[in-house]
């Protein structure tokens, strides 16, 4: 919201700088995220009276001016080549290190051999147009009008002499969305009156409905309608006073019926609009929803097939305006235009919203309208229109009007106690300040004793119960007083992590333990990464997000691998030797598609590595993993359709499948010029977090000492070191662990074969462990061994 | 006898000069003093020597034993010094070399903060829950005081998966999970992922809040100024103060912006607060009492705080990080930083 300093000066007597407005509107809720010094661009530039103008005597084209600058100087010789100047004009003088608009600066200078100790200046080199200063579009010189003391700095001269608040509204205050609205708070915040509008007009004898009939079939998508019949109207340039209100707030003046829209637009927050009655058929006004599939052009020029949803005015036969959106091409207001019906609605905010998203299609009147608009502000605002078509001497306003829908019942009052609102604020505002903040914000303030009714003016729609009124109270009186109290009254709780969370943590510190760093990714990827690693078959299980920022984060994902060679390859292609990473989140499991119910978030941890790593290394985060948890998995071949076949395992626990880990394919690695071998791996952690939690139980330690044996082992090459530890702790429950130490392949045990070293230990249960008692576990192992895998001692 | 007992000890002298080792000294030693050396030979001859002079036989003996023990401990204790020297220097290590070990992973900065921040306030009483990211509009909106079409909505540009479900948009539906199904005192922290169309240096589709909620008998503003209060010194430093302001969030009633004083400068005004002295960090305010109602709370006999803030964003003002996409790219050069 654009304020400008002069505007609302024309409604409160602001006696502080601008500065210290900004920081008075700041406390009270109002942020001013730019406070703009209009003429910020401009320096040392003064009103001169060019006294004498001389011939160049060396250009034929320059002429040399001699100008009085009041104090700056009663004669300056300034050479100049514009050829609208002439003795006894006022022009604005660039004196020397004077700075221009587009950050010209002025330098005293020689102009074929004549010192020239400054710049006349043009309109376009103080950065003004027409709406500014008229004459300020000329080509030449800007010859100033009327009579202005020499030497007065130019801004004051053509309105520069400004600053504009750009000022950050909450979405609950749309009354704010106005110069008068912010003038309002400003009044309060300095404790000043607030002048009211001026909505005086004078009418001619005949009325709004001899000409034309209104009426409104959806009441609830327009809840208030007015229509005033204006004619005899003279489309003319709007004085210079309104032009440049427009201007500063950005908007180019077009025409004074116009300008009178959009000035009422930016004062008071209520859109406008008018229609050229010469174009409205069968004499009538209707608010209606639109015909499904009836078209119509907007002022802009764009052709629009509408809906039921969508509300129009209509004529007898045909739209003539997007309601609250944007007028029609047909009925906009021409040079030519005589009669007008003026027009201020309010339309329901969420189907002007709903509307203007789905045609695509905004305005500065659908803004304002998607914030909301109040009943009582359309009413002020149609007279402000007629009260500036009056002042402008523009047309002859109608005796009546069509006011459908005009708020019957006054705001009701809110009953609370002084009391209440401290209890929520925390501290004792004084209740004649509570009523004095109360009524500087307008509300009719009733007060006995402890109890207090406030009835909250008619354009604070907002406010709806005390908790409003404490806020309204505090954000005056001032957030400085709250101090801060520790949950004085509050019960004393416990809290803390869940056991389960704890464990989250407990899960992820033995992951570091490992070199493993933590990644946050993000919780949607690409259905180009399910092809890759060519999952497309997952993809169609994956929820998809119906406005992604764009297809690459599309899906959200089922599987954490995707993020994770993502990020393990942005880090090979950074140059970083070695990386190995983890992260720990969720994977989104819809029950079905499209979602009914809600969608399983798993929680699953995935590792990665490269660099110095191989398949076992990688299988060590697991086993950390679990050994942190006091868990054992078990590991058998597996296949994954983006893993090297022989370098892949599933990972089971208790005899469930948990997870994988392998080797990212090679073919899928030369696709991507990974010339490392890189490391994946995913476990379930959700089917593992009740085995996590597990209590500890103390096993007591063994009487008798544990006995140790070694045994090498000749055996067919296809053999698996889990299958030789299945059959050797099946063959002796003495067995406490099997390790194997070594692995062998080459002549010494032939073709096709391999021995295998494993370190074994017995541990004694009820009595000890005899070196022969030993010796017999160990032959009843081989023959075992023996039989099951045709294991025979090396 | 005298000479054989001079020629001994010459023996010995000269013996000794020739000793490099532990090992040769005691097979010298034994030459003499062994059972079958030429003292202990000494000894037994006395039995051949004329009774008269055994005694001062004997003390000659005695002598050149006692004196041969003494040079033999004291070449020992000279030649264990030597060989320890010689070994310190021969094992010495170039202690600056480096170390083997596996090296530790580090904490995503995110998770840092996360942590430190559950410690904060889980000493205040504050339990841990952690609601879907997938929320249906209920949670995300419409309890939480924002119907449909309502302009709040525009104040967060949300991810539809369709229907009724969408990718939440603050940790604020945690809040009506919770009191849903727990009546007060409540004391809830909700850390979690949340989505919002928006990606630039300072905006990520995806990022971390954490909300907080206290909902109990007499619960005040002042209250909450008071526990922010006290995030922002055990977060930041002992100095750090905290400024309310006012704001709007349709679930809270007074709403305020809370800025922190600039960790950086201090609060004189830096490049980190843009001169202002001030950061701002968090929303909060009392809850509104229509939440409350929607969660079946009687909003008069109850009022709660609630605050929300984003991870990233205390994590990028608590390290100085300047862009937000450094935490989601994962370079192990950036994580390795960080650890705790």
């Amino acid at each position: 919201m654009k304020a400008p300093l002069s505007w609302l000066k024309d409604y409160v007597d602001i006696d502080v700088s601008a500065q210290e407005l900004q920081v008075k509107l700041f406390s009270c809720g109002f942020e001013v995220e730019e406070l703009i010094y209009v003429g910020a661009a401009i320096d040392r530039c003064v009103v001169g009276r060019i006294e004498r103008i001389e011939k160049h005597p060396g250009a034929d084209k320059l002429k040399i001016c001699r100008l009085n600058c009041g104090a700056y100087g009663e004669d300056i010789q300034i050479v100049t080549g514009a050829d609208n100047v002439f003795e006894g004009a006022l022009v604005p003088v660039a004196l020397e290190g004077a700075s221009l608009a587009g950050g010209i600066k002025i330098k005293k200078g020689k102009l074929r051999g004549v010192e020239s100790y400054g710049m006349l200046c043009s309109g376009e080199e103080l950065g003004i147009n027409d709406d500014w200063y008229d004459g300020a579009d000329v080509y030449g010189i800007l010859i100033l009008q009327g009579d202005i003391p020499l030497g007065t700095d130019i801004k004051q001269v053509v309105g520069l002499d400004d600053y504009i608040f750009d000022i950050s509204v909450t979405s609950n205050r749309p009354d704010c969305q106005s110069i008068y609205g912010i003038a309002r708070e400003v009044a309060a915040v300095l404790k000043k009156p607030i002048r009211p509008v001026p909505l005086n007009y004078s009418v001619g004898d005949f009325g709004t409905a001899g000409r034309v009939d209104v009426s409104v079939q959806d009441a609830e998508r327009c809840p208030r309608y007015i229509a005033h019949y204006v004619k005899d109207l003279k489309i003319e340039k709007s004085p210079l006073w309104m032009r440049r209100r427009l201007a500063l707030c950005g908007l180019r003046a077009i025409s004074n019926v116009v300008d009178i829209t959009n000035f009422v637009l930016l004062e008071l927050g209520q859109p406008m609009h008018a229609f050229d009655l010469s174009h409205i058929g069968g004499s009538a006004i209707c608010v209606r929803r639109a015909e499904e599939g009836e078209k119509i052009v907007t002022l802009d020029e764009k052709q629009f097939t509408l809906t039921a949803e969508d509300l129009v005015i209509a004529d007898a036969q045909k739209p003539v305006a997007l309601a609250g959106i944007m007028g029609g091409l047909n009925s906009g207001i021409g040079e030519g235009t005589k009669e007008v019906l003026f027009e201020s609605a309010k339309f329901e905010r969420a189907g002007i919203r709903r509307s203007s998203r789905r045609l695509g299609q905004k305005s500065d009147s659908s803004a304002r309208f998607e914030k909301g608009v109040d009943a009582y502000t359309t009413g002020i605002a149609i007279n402000r229109a007629l009260n500036l078509i009056c002042a402008l001497g523009c047309g002859q306003i109608a005796c009546d009007r069509f006011d459908i829908g005009a708020p019957q019942e006054a705001p009701q009052p809110i009953r609370t106690t002084f009391s209440a609102i401290n209890a929520l604020l925390g501290i004792e505002v004084p209740r004649e300040e509570t009523a004095d903040i109360l009524e500087r914000l307008h509300f009719n303030v009733d007060a006995d004793g402890d109890s207090l009714s406030a009835v909250p003016p008619a354009f604070r729609e907002d406010v709806d119960g005390y908790p409003d009124l404490a806020e309204e109270v505090i954000r005056m009186y001032g957030y400085d007083h709250i101090g801060g109290t520790f949950l004085a009254k509050a019960a004393v709780t416990d809290g803390g992590l869940t056991a389960a969370q704890r464990t989250r943590e407990r899960a992820m510190r033995a992951l570091r333990g490992q070199d493993y760093s933590e990644i946050i990714t993000y919780s949607f990827i690409s259905p180009k990464d399910y092809a890759l690693l060519r999952l497309e078959q997952e993809e169609g299980r994956a929820i998809r997000i119906k406005n992604p920022i764009g297809e690459d984060m599309s899906l959200m994902r089922t599987t954490l691998a995707p993020s994770m060679l993502a990020t393990l390859l942005r880090n090979i292609r950074r140059g970083n030797e070695h990386a190995r990473l983890f992260e720990l989140a969720s994977v989104y499991l819809a029950k079905s598609l499209p979602l009914q119910e809600m969608p399983e978030e798993r929680a699953t941890l995935c590792v990665g590595a490269y660099g110095g790593e191989d398949f076992f290394t990688c299988k060590g985060a697991f086993e950390a993993f679990a050994a942190e948890f006091g868990l054992q998995f078990a590991y058998a071949a597996a296949e994954k359709p983006f893993l090297h076949p022989g370098k892949c395992a599933a990972v089971l626990f208790e005899g469930k499948q948990v997870g994988y880990l392998g080797e990212l394919a090679p073919d899928i690695a030369e696709s991507l010029s990974v010339e490392v071998p890189v490391y994946l791996g995913e476990l379930d952690y959700a089917a593992l977090e009740e085995a996590l939690q597990r209590s500890l139980h103390y096993v007591p330690l063994p009487k008798f000492p544990e006995v140790k044996r070694d045994l090498a082992l000749v055996a067919e090459d296809s053999v698996l070191c889990a299958d030789a530890e299945a059959v050797i702790r099946a063959a002796c429950k003495f067995v406490s662990a099997v390790h194997l130490f070594d692995v062998y392949r080459g002549e010494q045990v032939g073709e096709g074969k391999k021995s295998m070293a494993f370190s074994l230990t017995f541990t004694p249960h009820e009595k000890a462990i005899s070196p022969e008692d030993a010796d017999g576990y160990v032959k009843r192992i081989l023959k075992e061994l023996h039989a099951k895998l045709g294991a025979t001692l090396r | 006898m005298k000479e054989k007992i001079e020629s001994i000890r010459r023996a010995i002298g000269e013996g000794m000069l020739q000793v490099h080792d532990r090992k040769q000294l005691f097979e010298l030693k034994m030459q003499f003093l062994g059972k079958t050396g030429e003292i202990s030979a000494l000894s037994k001859g006395m039995r051949d020597i004329p009774p008269e002079q055994r005694p001062e036989a004997g003390k000659l003996v005695g002598e050149i034993r006692t004196w041969a023990e003494e040079q033999f401990a004291a070449r020992e204790e000279q030649l264990k010094t030597e060989e320890l020297s010689a070994r310190y220097a021969s094992e010495r290590v170039d202690v600056t070399m480096p170390a083997r070990f596996a090296g530790t992973g580090s904490v995503h900065p995110v998770s840092l903060v996360r942590q430190e921040l559950i410690d904060i306030f889980a000493g205040m009483g504050f339990d841990i829950y952690e609601g879907p990211e997938i929320e249906q509009d209920y949670y995300n909106f419409q309890a939480l005081n924002i119907p449909a079409d309502h302009p709040a909505r525009d104040m967060q540009d949300t991810f539809f998966i369709g229907g009724e479900y969408l990718l939440r948009s603050q940790t604020s539906s945690g809040q009506i999970r919770v009191m849903e199904n727990k009546k007060p005192p409540i004391k809830v922290l909700s850390p979690g992922r949340v989505y919002r169309s928006d990606s630039d240096a300072t905006h990520s589709p995806m990022f971390h809040q954490m909300e907080g909620l206290v909902v109990d008998r007499g619960i005040t503003l002042n209250d909450l100024k008071g526990c922010l209060d006290e995030f922002a010194r055990r977060m930041f430093d002992e100095g750090t103060k905290t400024r309310l302001r006012p704001s709007y969030f349709p679930f809270t009633e007074p709403s305020v912006e809370v800025d922190l004083s600039c960790c950086n400068c201090g609060g004189k005004g830096c490049r980190v607060c843009k001169g202002t002295g001030w950061i701002e960090v968090l929303g909060a305010g009392v809850v509104n009492r229509r939440v409350l109602e929607n969660c079946g709370i009687d909003p008069d006999e109850y009022t709660g705080f609630a605050f929300g803030m984003g991870l990233e964003r205390i994590a990028m003002i608590k390290y100085g990080i300047t862009d937000i996409r450094l935490l989601f790219e994962g370079d192990v050069r950036f994580l390795r930083q960080f650890k705790g």
